[in-house]
């Protein structure tokens, strides 16, 4: 499975996540973006750099709680709540934000 | 991905007989009804054969050209290797009573979900090959070929069975279906024909310690996370110790409670009670796994991983073994480790040092659960419960498929559940307790894309709660399973809105009254307590 843009085929997994991290960049996350119905402003940034910060300190992306947490602490709690996140994300901010920032999605008992 | 359809559409299922008889009937791939092929580089990581990228949906499936030889050798080994294998293979009668008890059967109406059915697509190939009479008569003694449309079968059929052994307990024979569908899948997997939702959990539990592939620094800012939210709730700072050294207790939790909601209330719960009881335990970043997603793949790999939780407790000279609210973690502690690995001798026969009771049926594993745990200290009076914390909640309680067929672990939650909870309802008898449901996602089958199964799967458990919904006005399911936690979720919002899912430790946090605590305001999701009315009930 994968895409082309740009001239390029990104390898993408059954679901449409991209296989290797590292070919991840911002072109490709808004064309990621476009392909889900989200246009990208600037408090959709937040997220997406948010998760790509957490991601390459502990190498998964962070549960949900821990997202709403960290934006109210940087954005206040007007940004830090699950209703916010849900607007920016309507498929829900742990997948389609993870799509968008090109991260794995989590296996397991989760 | 595959669309899921309404749940008005999805509850119409039809229980016609087919046409045609069941040989000529070849499988047809339906979206949402079957997991993603493994990536190669989770097979590597665990040295498991063919490598490669493969959808079940190709017609390629990138086999060796011996691979017929190679399931008809494997199925030889078994059967030599496991005397329940070839029995299980040699004596249903086919009387049906199986047939439907089976959730996968009731869900989809698809006769090749009867596990007397699931069984016959490996016993026809069994007595084609390995029986006097089938090599001579093969159709007409009930005999098959095994061709490719017979092994995409398997694959199929065997990733529709969430090994969950209700139906063993309707069979006369005692025919344990889980064990053939384990044993099948441990055929695929010599072909490298595994999911995605296993395979990724299993290189993850053995490359670092638990199915998410969490690292040590990640699990621990999660900790701290869940400390600073108890402090939050009660005032109190808990301290949770990580790979130390000569404690007395090694605790082990499947890693679903330390990552994901609502598992993490559960955790949240065990902290909790350990700090209270001033336990002398610690968790570890090694075996930071109670699950056995390699018992889903096959006995070796489930061996592999169960291993490292003795390894760990060898390394830190802890005395024995707690375990979490975990399924096919008992599954495997109860009925697999003790040939697997025991038994355990360089550890103590668990003695609880809070109220000195001896777990007699942990002498061997080392290993006791803690619902068997907790009880134990209600039993002793040894915890201040105030269960009217958890009036808002009517609870109901989901027996695990693992904990209650594969342990007995029947009556220890909801002894613990009625004493921290006023609101306690059963749901109907034949849905519970031996003859419990399957939550639809057990044994590896919690992925996204097979969605449809899961659903269909999950429809006679999600119709006992709404009759207890309907009848008591039941608003939270309990259960000891990170499975379930993880999956119940998305069944109740599917079939059964309004009712939540709830670890047994998360209930027992809410209703524990802690030695200097502040009154509590929230519950441990942080939701505010409904004001109480008078005091009857403190």
């Amino acid at each position: 499975m994968g895409f082309e843009f740009n001239g390029k085929f990104y390898e993408t997994d059954d679901d449409g996540y991209l296989t290797n991290l590292d070919d991840w960049n911002q072109e490709v996350a808004n064309y990621i973006a476009q392909q889900e119905g989200i246009e990208m402003t600037e408090s959709h940034w937040e997220v997406v750099n948010f998760l790509r910060d957490y991601y390459s300190e502990y190498k998964i992306a962070p549960m949900i709680k821990i997202l709403i947490k960290e934006m109210k602490k940087m954005f206040g709690p007007e940004k830090g709540n699950n209703a916010y996140l849900y607007q920016l994300y309507p498929a829900g901010p742990a997948l389609q934000a993870c799509k968008i920032a090109g991260l794995p999605k989590p296996t397991g008992c989760v | 991905m595959a669309k899921l359809p309404k749940p008005e559409q999805l509850s119409k299922v039809e229980y016609k007989l087919p046409g045609k008889r069941w040989m000529n009937t070849p499988v047809e791939f339906k979206e949402g009804m079957y997991c993603n092929g493994t990536r190669p580089d989770y097979l590597e990581t665990v040295d498991f054969p063919n490598p490669r990228k493969w959808a079940p949906s190709d017609e390629d499936w990138k086999l060796p050209e011996n691979w017929k030889e190679i399931v008809l050798n494997g199925m030889k080994e078994r059967l030599e290797k496991y005397r329940s294998f070839r029995l299980f293979m040699d004596i249903c009668v086919r009387c049906g009573a199986c047939a439907d008890k089976c959730q996968f059967y009731l869900g989809t109406g698809d006769p090749k979900n009867m596990p007397v059915l699931r069984a016959e697509l490996m016993r026809s190939v069994y007595r084609r090959y390995f029986t006097a009479s089938g090599k001579m008569l093969g159709k007409l003694a009930g005999g098959r070929e095994l061709t490719l449309d017979v092994l995409k079968e398997w694959w199929y059929y065997f990733y529709q069975c969430s090994e969950c052994r209700r139906c063993s307990v309707f069979c006369p024979y005692g025919i344990d279906q889980a064990e053939i569908t384990m044993i099948g899948r441990e055929i695929l997997n010599l072909l490298g024909l595994n999911t995605d939702w296993i395979a990724g959990p299993v290189a993850n539990c053995y490359m670092k310690g638990n199915h998410l592939g969490l690292e040590p620094h990640t699990i621990k800012s999660n900790f701290e996370f869940m400390v600073d939210d108890i402090e939050e709730i009660t005032g109190i700072k808990v301290e949770p110790s990580f790979n130390r050294k000569g404690a007395e207790i090694l605790f082990v939790a499947p890693s679903g409670d330390m990552f994901g909601d609502p598992g993490t209330f559960t955790c949240m719960g065990y902290m909790m009670l350990f700090h209270e009881l001033g336990l002398d335990y610690t968790w570890s970043t090694f075996a930071s796994e109670g699950g056995n997603f390699g018992s889903f793949t096959s006995m070796e790999m489930g061996k592999r991983l169960n291993y490292k939780i003795y390894a760990e407790a060898k390394r830190l000279g802890v005395k024995w073994i707690i375990g979490g609210e975990c399924g096919h973690m008992w599954r495997v502690v109860n009925q697999y480790m003790d040939t697997w690995n025991g038994p355990a001798d360089f550890l103590e026969v668990p003695v609880s040092p809070i109220t000195g009771t001896r777990f007699e049926n942990a002498k061997s594993t080392k290993m006791v659960h803690i619902a068997e745990f907790t009880a134990d200290l209600i039993k002793h009076g040894k915890l201040k419960l105030d269960p009217s914390r958890n009036d808002h909640l009517k609870v109901t309680f989901h027996d695990s498929c693992n904990t209650s067929r594969g342990m007995g672990i029947l009556d220890e939650p909801r002894y613990i559940i009625k004493n921290v909870c006023n609101h306690f309802y059963e749901m109907p008898e034949d849905t519970i307790r031996e003859k419990t449901f399957c939550c639809g996602s057990g044994s590896g089958l919690n992925a996204a894309e097979n969605m449809e199964l899961r659903m269909r799967g999950g429809f006679p458990r999600a119709n006992a709660v709404k009759y207890v919904q309907q009848t008591h006005g039941v608003n939270m399911l309990a259960n000891i399973c990170a499975i379930d936690r993880a999956a119940l979720p998305t069944l109740m919002n599917y079939w059964v809105p309004g009712v939540d899912v709830a670890g047994l430790h998360e209930l027992v946090g809410n209703a524990l009254v802690m030695k200097g605590e502040k009154e509590r305001t929230q519950d441990l999701r942080l939701e505010d307590l409904p004001e109480k009315e008078g005091a009857e009930n403190v």
